[in-house]
């Protein structure tokens, strides 16, 4: 469609999402290169800045891949992130940029296809946006 | 002195012993006195006092004693009413003085409604004192001659005062011995919020009448005949402190298109009735609302008329 | 503890426009502890100014400082080496916080950055409501424990109004009727005869209406 290659950062929790990035290895599916994953032990530990520092840096897309509502590890971990993804989501509109550059995801261990449809999705989804103004 | 509190026509009419008919008038929202006159016209002759409302609902109108003032030439007994809401004491009194120079006798006490819902949510609200002290003010200023800071009043204001009482406001517990509070306070007499749930309110006139304050206090049942469905219903769900039983509801219902109204004003005349052999019940305050025209049928039908020269 | 909430990020940017070096102070008080004005909050508010300005492609400096508390000259004085490096200050304290940093540095410009609420607590994760209103006169032991001043939407002495409905005020149902509460708690204490006395005017002069306020107690000046 266009050849914008959009900068992505995944906060992906090291339970789920990450067995789910091994599991799509072994399916020999990959994630494209543009899209950057930071593992973290659990996504409750992922702040707003966290969030918003990638954008500053010029990331133009974000998304949290974590557990089940009800599978998390540490229990709640995954509902804090989608409230403070909520909050950048706020943010974002508040300064006149798409809310949708930034997406939360639930995941399961064994998910390695969806794994990798997640990382597509973000991507056609910030094609369609566009690149980040703040460059 | 004499043998009146205020001499009043309301107070000497209740004191005579006859059962007495109050009315309302909602200031204009403006300077239009003809409609005011016109407003006040059809009240004439069918009541006892017309209650004057001081920005009801939080709305702005014509203040409650310029209005109260153009009842008086008109020949009218006023009853003007006061909010807490919008002075404060400094104003109050001066205001309790200025209208007692100016003739008027009966004065209704209250804390107001919230601005919130007015038509000026963005002002500022006062409540230095609330509708209790308020009531005491004005006792202080006519029994003791004195200000609220204690210093002699040069010639005391002389009102028949008036609160209101809710009976259906929660706590229902309570709303008895907050009315016993009022008059305790100062209260000659006593407005009820308008009544449609028949039961609770003997429920309620049964409490008072065993603690005796219908021997303290003129107790006044309210009063306001349903014009619709729509009416009821706003009443029953917007109005706060507002009871409205489904049964009436659906009698207005039952009463078919075009006759809701007439209903309405049945089931007036039936309270109207049934208010004047309660016990403690010592008269009723029709309020109208904006159904002032109405005022003579209802009156002529309950059989209130022609009302008592005293 | 006072409690503030976070002004729109665009009512802020609007406030700093001209600026282009911006210092966003905080404060360790209680605009940390109703996560408004800590050290989260300065960084968040410095990365949102900054991907706001880059958005629009004006290059803006942030500078970041939390103080122990910002109602105390002690540590007001903390940032009298860096704030001349900035052209504008916004303070995350209580309205309290800019006034002090005002007074003290008078060639700097300095705006709020938090909408100063009420006194009151956190009733639960996230929710705060309102306790006090600062009469300066305490009567709460009238009245069931329960300030009818700060949480009765008509500051009733005598309450409760007509109004009261299922518990709640006249002004919402989100709002609690207090006098519905004081009177269930004194009848449930049997303590009707203190509900039913006659509660006389206030006098306001120890609130706000007697005139800006000082306290001076003289064993601790020095
Ligand atoms: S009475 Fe006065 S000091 Fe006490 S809680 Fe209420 S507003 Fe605060
Ligand atoms: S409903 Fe309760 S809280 Fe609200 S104004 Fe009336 S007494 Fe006060």
């Amino acid at each position: 469609m266009n050849d914008f290659k959009p900068q992505i950062v995944a906060f992906c929790c090291s339970n789920c999402a990450s067995s789910a990035a091994a599991v799509a290895d072994g399916m020999k599916k990959t994630l494209p290169d543009n899209v950057k994953i930071i593992q973290v032990p659990c996504t409750g530990r992922i702040e707003i800045l966290h969030l918003l520092k990638a954008f500053e840096q010029g990331a133009d897309g974000v998304y949290v891949a974590g557990c089940q509502d009800d599978s998390c590890r540490y229990i709640s971990g995954i509902k804090k992130a989608a409230k403070r993804v909520a909050g950048v989501k706020r943010i974002l509109e508040e300064i006149e940029m798409d809310p949708e550059r930034i997406n939360i995801f639930n995941l399961c261990a064994g998910q390695g296809q969806r794994f990798v449809e997640v990382a597509y999705e973000m991507i056609n989804r910030l094609k369609e946006i566009g690149p980040s103004p703040v460059k | 002195m004499s043998e009146y509190k205020a001499g009043s026509n309301l107070e000497k009419v209740l004191k005579a012993g006859h059962f007495a008919f109050t009315g309302e008038c909602g200031p204009p929202q403006g300077a239009n006195i003809e409609l005011l006159k016109e407003k006040a016209g059809h009240l004439k002759g069918c009541v006892d006092a017309v209650n004057v409302t001081d920005n009801q609902t939080a709305v702005v109108r014509m203040s409650s004693w310029a209005a109260s003032l153009v009842l008086l030439q008109e020949g009218l007994e006023p009853n003007f009413q006061m909010v807490c809401r919008d002075r404060n004491r400094l104003a109050i009194q001066s205001d309790i003085l200025g209208v007692y120079t100016h003739g008027i006798r009966n004065m209704l006490c209250l804390s107001g409604d919230h601005q919130k819902f007015g038509d000026h949510p963005e002002s500022k609200n006062v409540f230095d004192i609330d509708s209790m002290q308020l009531i005491n003010t004005v006792k202080t200023m006519r029994d003791d001659g004195k200000f609220l800071n204690g210093k002699d009043i040069d010639v005391p204001p002389r009102l028949f005062i008036g609160a209101a009482s809710n009976p259906f406001a929660e706590p229902f517990d309570f709303r008895v011995y907050r009315l016993a509070k009022k008059i305790e306070a100062g209260a000659d007499f006593v407005q009820t919020q308008c009544i449609y749930n028949m039961d609770r309110f003997r429920e309620f006139m049964k409490r008072a009448v065993d603690m005796g304050l219908h021997e303290k206090c003129y107790l006044l049942a309210g009063v306001t005949p349903m014009k619709s469905v729509g009416m009821a219903r706003y009443m029953a769900k917007q109005v706060p402190g507002m009871e409205v039983p489904e049964s009436l509801i659906k009698r207005l219902k039952g009463a078919g298109k075009g006759k809701v109204a007439e209903e309405g004003i049945k089931f007036a005349i039936e309270q109207i009735h049934e208010f004047e052999e309660m016990e403690g019940v010592a008269g009723v305050h029709l309020m109208a609302i904006e159904w002032e025209h109405r005022v003579p049928e209802i009156a002529e039908r309950a059989g209130v008329l022609p009302r008592p020269q005293v | 503890m006072i409690v503030a909430e976070p002004k729109p990020i665009k009512e802020l940017l609007e406030m700093v426009q001209d600026f282009n070096k911006i210092l966003v102070i905080g404060c360790k008080g209680c605009v940390t502890v109703c996560n408004v004005g800590g050290l989260k909050e300065v960084g968040i508010l410095a990365s949102t100014l900054k991907i706001a300005r880059k958005k629009d492609g004006r290059e803006i400096e942030v500078g970041e400082h939390v103080l122990e508390r910002q109602c105390d000259p002690e540590y007001i004085d903390e940032v009298k080496d860096i704030i001349d490096d900035y052209d504008a200050v916004i303070s995350l304290a209580c309205g309290v916080g800019p006034q002090f940093l005002s007074e003290r540095y008078p060639s700097a410009r300095i705006f709020p950055g938090v909408n100063t609420k009420f006194m009151g607590g956190a009733v639960e994760h996230g929710v705060w409501s309102e306790r006090c209103a600062g009469c300066g006169q305490c009567v709460i032991h009238y009245f069931g424990g329960l300030c009818p001043i700060a949480r009765c939407s008509k500051s009733l002495m005598n309450g409760p109004c007509g109004g009261s409905s299922h518990g709640k005020c006249e002004i919402s149902d989100d709002v609690d009727c207090i006098w519905d509460i004081i009177v269930r708690k004194m009848m449930a204490q049997g303590r009707l005869d203190e509900l039913v006395k006659f509660r006389p005017p206030k006098s306001w002069t120890t609130a706000r209406d007697g005139g800006p306020r000082k306290m001076v107690r003289e064993e601790l000046v020095i």
